[in-house]
């Protein structure tokens, strides 16, 4: 008989921390897939505001005609992407193009002065950097899924539940592989 | 000290909160308690007197603590931002939350010009983030995006519950002892028969008000420590990615030497620097200073590696 209930217990035990672990395992798988959407929800609204830029600058008629190009083709390349390393690729060329085409910018005062390319430029280095810290916050969130799927004693039954695959960082560069730290032994 | 750990500071919050208000609780019935005397006397009326004060002051508290967002943009003189005409504040606004995980805050602009900033609410889903125009206007892209980070993370590590409640909680209290003093002085004026029993409740009353104002400093200061603007600078790091802004923006904010006139004692803490610029004396400036000195929170800020 006691025999009988230390068995039943260990197994409501074993069953409490299961459902425990299963819980915090979907909810955050749930956030690197939110995460995950982020980055193309930025990406969109970037690749949105492209045209209006375009033709805004279109009406300073002696604008370099090749910067334009090279933003409305990195723009295609955008649009028309497969996969993260595709994706990523037209990103950084979008994103080149856009540098140069400020950079001309400079030289046109006029242009410069135009209310309406002040608004759009804010709106695109806020976008900008909404994707960048869209990707840095993905990547928090793939660290923090694959700390807690390697880590005892969740690594037991991520396995059990079919949840063991390491999810892969977005572009990992040098800078944001490392985490911030801060020594205060000083104080 | 050790390193920092933000899930420890996000409990410690919680636990200090429901610390504050069993402080609060005993500190305001004492107070209570004499108004009630004063009033009433030891018998049925006082009694019915320190009920209504109770049954008062309960309701108060819980209005304060779903309204509180509200009190203090209020007595800070903050208004909710235009989403067209503060465009790029918004836009940094929104990039933080990006990077944090946090849901979007509301934005207040303060109008005045010296650069300062708080955060307010309850929890992150009412959290409120206020920036005065002097920010916005002395304070480069990068800079703000630093100083709205290091708000944010007051946020996500529960400070601003902690922090409005303690100034909500002392304002009541700061109201009470002023309502005995009032009261103290009218019976005073229209001493009668009653004499005797009154000058007793007096003495009491000036005692406990004399032992009242350092305890209130005492409370703001536990919770307010300089390890909480410290972990907010280092959130803001974590979030931006890019320490050096802050440390900037805070070298700009501590050479300017105007004071922010919407700010009093009772909202100090709460502010990114000291909005009083409280300078003089040496000795008093270290017991009663609610911020750590900028100096050092700009030499750990640029200490920080990647």
């Amino acid at each position: 008989m006691l025999v009988l209930l230390a068995i039943v217990g260990f197994v409501v035990i074993v069953g409490i921390v299961a459902i425990a672990i299963y819980n915090s395992l979907i909810s955050t798988l749930k956030q690197v897939e939110n995460a995950w959407a982020q980055i193309d929800v930025q990406l969109k609204r970037r690749a949105d505001l492209i045209p209006n830029l375009v033709e805004t600058v279109k009406g300073y008629a002696k604008f370099e005609k090749g910067v334009l190009e090279g933003v409305t083709k990195a723009r295609s390349a955008l649009m028309s992407a497969k996969g993260p390393k595709d994706a990523a690729n037209a990103e950084n060329m979008l994103s080149g193009a856009l540098k140069s085409l400020f950079a001309v910018a400079e030289a046109y005062p006029t242009l410069k002065a135009n209310e309406n390319f002040k608004a759009l430029q804010e709106e695109l280095s806020s976008t900008e950097n909404k994707v960048a810290f869209a990707r840095q916050f993905y990547n928090d969130m793939v660290m923090k899924w694959n700390t807690m799927i390697l880590t005892f004693p969740n690594n037991l039954f991520a396995g059990l539940f079919g949840m063991n695959k390491e999810k892969e960082f977005f572009q990992v560069t040098e800078e944001e592989k490392k985490t911030v730290k801060v020594d205060f032994s000083g104080m | 000290m050790p390193a920092m750990d933000f899930y420890k500071q996000i409990s410690d919050n919680k636990r200090m909160t429901i610390l504050l208000f069993l402080a609060f609780f005993i500190l305001i019935g004492v107070l209570a308690g004499i108004i009630s005397l004063l009033l009433g006397g030891l018998n049925i009326y006082g009694f019915t007197y320190f009920t209504v004060f109770g049954i008062l002051i309960i309701l108060f508290a819980i209005i304060s603590y779903y309204s509180c967002d509200s009190i203090v943009t209020f007595v800070s003189g903050a208004k909710e931002a235009d989403r067209q005409k503060f465009n790029q504040l918004y836009n940094i606004v929104e990039e933080m939350c990006i990077a944090s995980g946090l849901p979007k805050p509301r934005v207040f602009v303060i109008g005045d010009s010296a650069i300062n900033a708080f955060a307010t609410g309850r929890d992150p889903q009412h959290a409120v983030v206020c920036v005065t125009t002097g920010c916005l206007s002395r304070l480069n892209r990068e800079e703000l995006q630093g100083v709205i980070a290091h708000e944010l993370s007051h946020v996500k590590n529960y400070d601003i519950r902690t922090m409005t409640i303690a100034t909500v909680l002392v304002g009541i209290a700061v109201l009470l002892s002023d309502l005995i003093l009032r009261f103290a002085f009218y019976s005073k004026g229209n001493s009668d028969s009653k004499d005797g029993r009154l000058f007793i409740v007096l003495i009491i009353v000036a005692v406990i008000l004399a032992a009242l104002t350092p305890l209130i400093a005492n409370l703001i200061k536990l919770a307010v420590s300089r390890k909480r603007e410290f972990m907010a600078d280092a959130g803001s790091a974590e979030m931006t990615r890019n320490p050096l802004a802050l440390a900037s923006a805070l070298e700009k904010i501590s050479k300017d030497t105007e004071p922010l006139e919407a700010a009093n004692k009772a909202t100090a803490h709460l502010y990114i620097s000291d909005p009083l610029k409280n300078n003089k004396g040496l000795w008093l400036k270290g017991m009663f200073s609610t911020h750590p000195p900028v100096s050092e929170r700009i030499s750990l800020l640029k200490g920080i590696k990647y």
